[in-house]
């Protein structure tokens, strides 16, 4: 391939978010006519780099040079001006106007005068750009009548189009069928021969093999190896991904399991869930790892009714339950944490108190006028401010206000407080510091000992290992494997969740 | 310091009323009498009643535009059924059923259908007037006898109907918004819809509902002003939407849902009748009421973004 130097070298960038240390010394090179694959597991600061690189965030240190020369990238438009096209996941297109109106917006052509659209111009001008690529459709199309993979593909033709000399694919076959990607590989192959540096991120590691020739490995914001693909398989590409030493100590209760308290029988959902089957015991905290995307989160929605299933059944207790509702699952005694705690969990707008009864409220309810009982309602807040350590300075001061920590608090006491059996719990410690994490681990385990059973959906790996009693690893909407805690390991879980059987 | 503060942004609303108050006693010499007190609440009673039934509405997050339309309609649908039965209890129940069940309809369209409420309420209010001129054949319905009169006319122990009417309705509205479950609910949907269905609101249910009770309030509201003016008349309660919507944004209710009390919204209300009270006992032209009542409006909803 070739030999020459690169057309992109990010080097030892840096970049902070008030907490966290996304990016720490991480360097990226990218050539004319390659495919590099960017890899690493959730959070390994992928994503980061390339909004850096797009000119979304600024790094804090570090040098990005293009064709040997240095650049700044402020923003979105001076990265376009360079030749950099980023294709998000989310797509950017306008639904509501034409293929060729997407290919030329912003760059109308219009006529000199009274500044009218040449429009049939630029619907000849967009039949040759696509034709080009080899993508036969008709540029007055509206976009909204295409299918995903069809956007996918325009969104690519537009970037082509702006003369980008690098493309940055974000997870590009996700919502492709088998032919669109075939389509998708094509056009690939044809930007290379083109001179086009790609940047490819998947977490199909079959597709990397197939498409990269090169692949650069993240992990927890640092660079741990370029490589080219030829002298890679993919045990030592997992390996490479996951590969950190667990310095970390979890606070693992052992507890003896109870019997069996929940059980799923080929549950699907769509094509988000595939016959997805398994049993949670009482006293049982059950991992449920995978990359983003596998279907997790859609899993613990579909159990506690938000999203209905399209197939199976689920049993509690040995009895075959349906659940339309949350508000039913609650009264089976099945309840959801939300990975979103902002958006799903908590009422910002509210005070502390009303958050935290918000499920219970019925509890309180007394007399011909159900008049609630507030002094009822306020010992129960009293109760749990202080078994779970709430900072909080009064019952009314607004969720808002509270760091991660303790919002996350205020919603495991809103869910303490009905005496749950199934705690669906997902992503318990995200955006969490150090201090709190392990409280939460602390309630967690001693749920557990209360005879709870605890499913905990998390991309943190160490946390899964440290917590969890038994793990499913997950992919693209089916369970690939079933690990017990003691012999859980890093590369196994990263293998199953990459898909690798 | 802070604490003045707060407290001050709190009560905004009332200590903006308080001192409309102060400001008209001392430059008007009957402003500060009882039968002008009493003659301003009665104005603001229909206002108010419509604006308690909206803030339960608003504070969802919602909007009911339906309002004047439905006053209109059971107003009608009353002073029809007093003139042909001449019972004033079948009279009052049965404006008060319709009036809730268009309510229920509006909520059955937003919460059920997932349409905006802004549309949905658009188009009901606009079918609503419709079916008033077709009901009414256009022509007001009048002389509705001394009895149906008393409810917007008379006096019990020298307090107008409609000021206890109102009255009542506030303490049991304030009572359902801060002391139940159902307040409760309502203040979270408005706060974050998937919180609330997340956290087992059948947040539907409760949608329907509040338009319910805002079309109910329309209904009273409707008896009440036909009684007063002994007459129905297909164009009563036009605007009317907007002169409620206007008392609960002066009443410290946030469009945006999730905030908002009840007497904030009769505070709202009894500003709206101070300034046209006031206006009036200065001879100001009733053409630049509008205006005043618009800039006071505009000057509330800009301190209000201020003090966020």
């Amino acid at each position: 391939m070739n030999q020459e130097k690169p057309i992109l070298e990010m080097i030892d960038i840096h970049k902070s978010f008030p907490g966290v240390k996304a990016l720490n010394g991480v360097t990226l090179r990218a050539f004319k006519g390659e495919v590099m694959g960017l890899l690493g597991e959730n959070g390994a600061g992928k994503s980061t780099l390339m909004k850096i690189l797009s000119g979304v965030y600024q790094k804090d240190s570090g040098k990005i040079l293009i064709e040997g020369k240095e650049v700044e990238i402020h923003n979105v438009r001076e990265a376009q001006k360079l030749g950099i096209s980023i294709i998000h996941q989310e797509l950017s297109l306008l639904p509501n106007l034409t293929v060729y109106e997407n290919l030329f917006l912003g760059n109308e052509l219009v006529s000199k005068l009274v500044k009218k659209l040449k429009k049939q111009e630029m619907i000849k001008q967009s039949k040759e750009l696509l034709m080009q690529i080899g993508f036969d459709i008709n540029p007055a199309r509206y976009v909204k009548e295409l299918s995903v993979g069809e956007m996918q593909l325009l969104e690519i033709i537009k970037a082509v189009s702006k003369n980008s000399k690098i493309i940055i694919m974000d997870e590009p076959t996700a919502a492709l069928t088998e032919e669109e990607v075939r389509r998708l590989f094509e056009i690939i192959n044809q930007l290379k021969r083109q001179g086009v540096a790609i940047i490819y991120i998947s977490h199909r590691i079959e597709e990397i093999f197939e498409i990269c020739d090169r692949v650069t490995v993240l992990r927890d914001g640092m660079l741990v190896g370029e490589e080219k693909v030829e002298n890679l398989t993919k045990e030592k590409l997992i390996s490479m991904m996951v590969g950190r030493t667990l310095t970390e100590q979890f606070p693992y209760e052992k507890v003896e399991k109870g019997k069996t308290l929940l059980k799923v029988v080929n549950l699907s959902y769509g094509n988000k869930l595939k016959n997805i089957s398994f049993e949670l015991k009482k006293g049982e905290i059950l991992g449920i790892a995978g990359l983003m995307g596998a279907g997790r989160t859609e899993l613990g929605k579909v159990i506690f009714g938000e999203y209905k299933k399209t197939a199976g059944e689920i049993y509690l207790e040995g009895k075959k339950i349906k659940i339309n509702s949350p508000a039913q699952a609650i009264r089976y005694g099945i309840v959801y944490l939300p990975e979103d705690r902002k958006r799903e969990g908590l009422v910002l707008k509210l005070p502390v108190i009303y958050n935290m009864t918000l499920s219970n409220l019925r509890k309180y309810e007394s007399g011909v006028f159900r008049k609630l009982n507030k002094k009822d309602e306020m010992n129960d807040y009293k109760n749990f401010v202080k078994r779970l350590s709430i900072k909080v300075s009064n019952p009314y001061q607004l969720v808002k206000n509270l760091s991660g920590g303790n919002q996350q608090k205020v919603i495991i006491a809103k869910w303490l407080l009905v005496s749950p059996k199934v705690l669906i719990i997902d992503e318990p410690t995200r955006g969490i510091d150090v201090g709190a994490k392990r409280e939460i681990y602390e309630i967690l385990n001693q749920l557990k000992k209360d005879g709870c059973g605890i499913i905990m959906i998390s991309s943190e790996m160490p946390e899964i290992l440290g917590i969890s009693d038994r793990i499913l690893v997950m992919h693209e909407g089916t369970i690939t494997g079933e690990v017990e805690r003691e012999k859980a390991t890093q590369e196994l879980i990263m293998k199953y969740a990459v898909g690798i059987t | 310091m802070t604490h003045l503060k707060e407290k001050i942004l709190k009560y905004k609303s009332a200590i903006g009323l308080v001192l409309l108050c102060l400001l008209l006693s001392v430059i008007t010499p009957t402003f500060l009498s009882v039968s002008n007190i009493l003659n301003v609440l009665t104005q603001i009673s229909v206002n108010a009643i419509i604006a308690m039934g909206m803030s339960f509405v608003i504070i969802t997050g919602g909007i009911d535009l339906s309002v004047g339309s439905i006053l209109a309609i059971t107003g009608a649908v009353a002073a029809y059924l007093i003139k042909t039965t001449d019972n004033l209890f079948v009279s009052i129940v049965v404006a008060i059923i319709i009036g809730s069940l268009i309510g229920f309809l509006n909520g059955f369209i937003i919460a059920e259908r997932k349409v905006q409420p802004f549309i949905a309420t658009l188009a009901t209010m606009t079918i609503f007037r419709g079916v008033t001129y077709v009901f009414t054949n256009g022509t007001p319905i009048s002389g509705l006898g001394e009895t149906f009169g008393f409810l917007g006319n008379g006096k019990v122990v020298g307090i107008p109907f409609p000021v206890i009417v109102m009255l009542i309705i506030f303490f049991i509205g304030a009572y359902i918004l801060n002391e139940t479950r159902f307040g409760r609910y309502v203040y979270a949907i408005g706060g974050n819809e998937d919180t609330a269905r997340l956290s087992g609101i059948n947040t539907n249910y409760i949608k329907t509902l509040v338009y319910f009770i805002s079309g109910m309030m329309a209904a009273i509201s409707g008896i009440l002003v036909a009684s007063r003016i002994d007459s129905a008349t297909p164009t009563a309660g036009t605007g009317y939407e907007l002169d409620a919507i206007a008392a609960v944004v002066l009443g410290g209710t946030s469009l945006s849902g999730g905030e908002g009390t009840i007497i904030g919204t009769l505070i709202g209300a009894m500003i709206i009748g101070v300034i046209n009270n006031g206006l009036n006992l200065l001879n100001v032209s009733p053409f630049y009421q509008a205006i005043v009542k618009g800039i006071i409006i505009l000057i509330a909803v800009l301190a209000d973004k201020k003090g966020q």
